[in-house]
């Protein structure tokens, strides 16, 4: 699994890497940027400080005992081995503390927990390994996938300031106002983790789990998927953009605009013939944007995981089946269907260039219309 | 108890044992098997801590380097399955083989054929699992808790093999664990009553019964795995009528009892050693009793403190966040009476003295980052991050490993008969002291700066901490080679020990000749 090229460089990176890298980090939680994201952080801290006192008296008496009370000062060890007055003690004033903890963690458990009168809904549904999100209220749904640059992953490229956590559509949401999630999963479990809101809630296939936010301040949060969920768990990144609720509207608006052209688009589409290069150039980027980190960009999968592409019956011979798997998917594995992510162009566009790239020449042309057809034919 | 008796007019030949390779392979004597557990454990903690610095080696730094995301998984994965079952769990069962028929005065194990099965089936579990990374597909990569539908709908084909091996792990510590209540309920000499019995003693059979309790859950956990993969069921598939949540409810079910199986012999363990070298009774005796069985009993009424985020009802949270801090308590006395154990006490610092100190003040801040995890609304932002990762690994990696440590020093000179190097354990002390907390303090801050786990690279930020980690990760890893080093000089010889060892220790143990002869007790023992 070692790459020996990489290997030979990666050595003298690794001894300047801290000086390269230097991004400061925060030693800390942060305060986040909603009224329940702070009282989880001063949760935080109260116990933290609790627990710092309580180390210094345990600890302190440790260490007393280890300066006084050791051997090589000549002391005659004490033989009393019981009382049950001090262990009362220490059993009772544990209990106290603890009770004082649980207090503000019941009262903001509560709170967090409490998803009615929402503002607007947004349906997360995470998937192996990307985001949808879809606005219950509006017309707008979209995927959001890792945006770094495969050059950058593997070392080719300098990393951008962002790197790992920026996405190609981030989730848009406004503020000053009730916003609930709802989680679920298309495939294994995910976790959708945002710290800035205290928000991470396992997204599990087949169930919804809901929580909410109330955003105070317009920005940019960043947070990551928080369950393993296969290869690439460490790149599914998530975005949120905060906006007043007035660019909010804006944004909607603007989305909803370009759904439509979008359908108007696909409609157009489905009388036209693409040629083999359009289709291949596109066909690649999606290849490369959706199919290449199970089926790896060389077409040849991952042999017991993934299966290889390159010479493959389907790939070769059966284009019915090969339409019918991208676009449905097959269950029961982690090949999911695309009918929904991807345009009517590009799912012709990525089987075409599955069926001539990687040696693969079959010369077959798989256009938009073919998809829609197989794609009605399914419906009826 | 007659039956002892006559047994000892045939059995002359104290020291006679088979020679050779069958030695090992057919014995049935409680020390033999006591050695292959250890030596078996140290094997494996090199094995899972080589899997560890592949991990550390590829998060040295920021970017894809070593190894691809997919063998990462692997590495993790085993490195946590081996680290458990391989390594800290054996090595606890060789040193109840080795230390419990001598601490209860009785002449071996109860079951010793039984006993010798326990042990050999081990190995062959290790190697199905270390087989499997070499399959296409490579080894299990769905993380040591194996959250279905990850490892069963997702998983690639070597799955069979992990479920397998796990099955055999699981045959292997309940045999072990019958073993030892048997022996504890059976063959303590006459007058050692429970309340006489060495804490070493009371802490593993309460460990044996939350083996026996929870190992068949883990069985029934995999073997659903297996079936949901195989064989068409659906118990954690919603498409077929099932839930995946209900996965981690029977796994952690396990899961939970199974950490306090990996600390509660520690806590024996520190509790021999401490009054040891402060030369003074151990405090509070009775009420370490009970904390222990306390501690067992909390331990199923918690587990569900693994799955704050799956989407509880609030109510179930705060039950379940409630008697997860409440464990604190009887932790907390056990903590304190240690401390009085060494209040105005004459102490001195030998190695098992240091590692058993280290250990105390560490696992007690692995504690205190357990008390926060409790804290539901605060463990929504810990959750799966390395504030979590920071947290198990002091409880066991400077909890139930260092007091490993401390009793293999302790018990060295009674195992082999000869003093070990005390000056070069002292090194293996301060070199894994400091290695360790920069190995796994800094971690807290990765993990509150919002580095989730398990990912195999991480954003810019985190690349000055991360290369902390893993310099001190690689100088914890080289400090355990001088472990060996002192632990196969001292089996090959040098100073002779005496039968006491220790000026302060008390003890049946300590009562017999080092080394304890091959068959040590004939006759049961007087307890004073």
């Amino acid at each position: 699994m070692t790459k020996p090229s990489s290997f030979r460089w990666s050595l003298p990176a690794l001894l300047c890497t801290a000086s390269v890298n230097a991004t400061a980090m925060p030693l800390n939680m942060t305060q986040g940027v909603s009224d329940i994201s702070q009282q989880v952080y001063n949760l935080h801290m109260t116990i933290f400080w609790i627990c710092c006192a309580i180390g210094a008296v345990v600890f302190g008496l440790m260490f007393w005992s280890i300066f006084r009370h050791r051997k090589s000062r000549g002391v005659t060890p004490a033989q009393f081995h019981e009382s049950t007055k001090v262990e009362v003690i220490w059993t009772s004033i544990p209990v106290v503390i603890l009770i004082l903890m649980a207090i503000p963690a019941t009262k903001t458990l509560i709170a967090m927990e409490d998803t009615t009168e929402a503002d607007i809904t947004v349906l997360i549904t995470g998937s192996q390994w990307k985001w949808h999100y879809e606005f219950l209220d509006h017309d707008v749904s979209y995927y959001s996938l890792l945006a770094t640059p495969k050059e950058q992953i593997n070392n080719r490229f300098a990393k951008d300031p962002n790197y790992l956590l920026e996405v190609d559509r981030p989730l848009v949401i406004p503020t000053d106002k009730k916003v609930r999630f709802l989680m679920t999963s298309d495939d294994v479990i995910h976790s959708w983790w945002v710290p800035a809101f205290a928000i991470k809630k396992d997204a599990n296939p087949g169930f919804i789990n809901e929580t909410w936010t109330r955003v105070e301040e317009p920005g940019i949060y960043r947070g990551q998927c928080a369950e393993l969920c296969g290869k690439d768990h460490g790149f599914m990144p998530i975005v949120v953009i905060a906006k007043t609720p007035e660019d909010f509207a804006t944004w909607v608006a603007t989305e909803e605009k370009r759904n439509a052209e979008a359908k108007a688009e696909e409609q157009a589409l489905l009388a036209m013939n693409m040629s083999l290069e359009e289709l291949m150039t596109v066909g690649e980027r999606t290849y490369l944007g959706h199919c290449s980190a199970c089926h790896q960009p060389s077409g040849q999968g991952l042999p017991g995981i993934f299966p290889a592409l390159k010479g493959s019956q389907m790939a070769l011979k059966d284009m019915a089946g090969h339409i019918d798997i991208v676009l449905h998917g097959k269950s029961g594995t982690a090949m999911q269907g695309f009918a929904k992510q991807l345009s009517l162009k590009e799912i012709a566009a990525v089987i075409t260039y599955e069926r001539n790239a990687w040696g693969n020449n079959t010369g077959d042309l798989v256009q938009a219309a073919d998809v829609n057809a197989a794609l009605q034919g399914k419906g009826d | 108890m007659s039956g002892i008796t006559e047994t000892v007019a045939v059995d002359e030949h104290h020291d006679h044992k088979p020679k050779g390779f069958t030695r090992w392979l057919y014995t049935t004597n409680h020390k033999d098997i006591g050695s292959l557990y250890l030596i078996f454990s140290l094997v494996m903690f090199f094995i899972g801590g080589t899997m560890a610095m592949v991990i550390r080696l590829e998060l040295f730094q920021p970017g894809l380097q070593f190894v691809e995301p997919h063998f990462f998984n692997q590495m993790t994965t085993v490195h946590g399955l081996i680290m458990v079952f391989g390594a800290v769990m054996p090595a606890f069962t060789g040193l109840a083989n080795w230390m419990i028929p001598m601490m209860i005065g009785a002449p071996d194990m109860a079951l010793p054929r039984m006993n010798n099965w326990s042990f050999w089936i081990l190995p062959f579990a290790f190697l199905i699992l270390l087989s499997s990374l070499f399959m296409p597909g490579g080894g299990p990569a769905f993380g040591w808790t194996f959250y279905a539908p990850l490892s069963s709908t997702y998983s690639s084909d070597s799955t069979a093999l992990f479920v397998f091996s796990v099955h055999i792990m699981g045959i292997s510590s309940i045999m072990g664990a019958i073993n030892v209540i048997v022996t504890i309920f059976n063959m303590r000499a006459p007058t050692m009553t429970w309340m006489k019995m060495p804490l070493f003693v009371w802490t593993w059979l309460v460990t044996a019964f939350l083996l026996i309790m929870v190992m068949p859950v883990l069985a029934g956990a995999v073997t659903m795995v297996l079936t949901d993969k195989y064989f068409a069921t659906s118990f954690f598939d919603a498409a077929g009528g099932g839930d995946p949540v209900l996965f981690q409810h029977i796994f952690w079910f396990f899961g939970h009892p199974e950490v306090y199986i990996m600390i509660l012999p520690a806590f024996g363990i520190i509790s021999s050693i401490v009054p040891t070298f402060a030369r003074k009774p151990l405090f509070g005796y009775a009420s370490m009793v009970y904390a222990t069985g306390s501690i067992a009993l909390l331990s199923f009424l918690v587990w569900a403190h693994h799955m704050f985020t799956t989407g509880m009802p609030v109510f179930a949270e705060l039950f379940f966040m409630y008697c997860t801090m409440l464990i604190s308590v009887p932790t907390g006395v056990k903590v304190f009476n240690w401390v009085a154990t060494m209040w105005r006490g004459a102490m001195t610092f030998e190695a098992p003295m240091m590692f058993a100190l280290a250990f105390i003040v560490l696992f007690t801040i692995g504690g205190f980052s357990g008390l926060m995890l409790a804290i539901t609304p605060a463990d929504f932002q810990y959750h799966d991050t390395y504030f979590v990762v920071a947290h198990f690994h002091y409880v066991l990696v400077t909890g139930a490993v260092f007091s490993i440590m401390a009793a293999a020093y302790y018990w060295l000179p009674k195992w082999t008969g000869y003093m070990y190097d005390e000056k070069l354990a002292q090194w293996h002390f301060w070199c894994s002291l400091i290695s360790v907390n920069l190995l796994f303090f800094p971690m807290h801050f990765v993990g509150l700066a919002g580095m989730p786990r398990r990912i195999p690279d991480y954003a810019l930020q985190f690349a000055d901490f991360n290369a902390l980690i893993s310099v001190g990760g690689f100088l914890f890893g080289l400090s355990q080679l001088l472990f060996v080093w002192v632990v196969v000089k001292c089996a090959r010889g040098g100073v002779k020990a005496t039968a006491h060892v220790w000026e302060g220790s008390h003890g049946l143990e300590w009562e017999v000749p080092s080394p304890a002869p091959y068959h040590t007790f004939t006759t049961p023992p007087e307890v004073k």
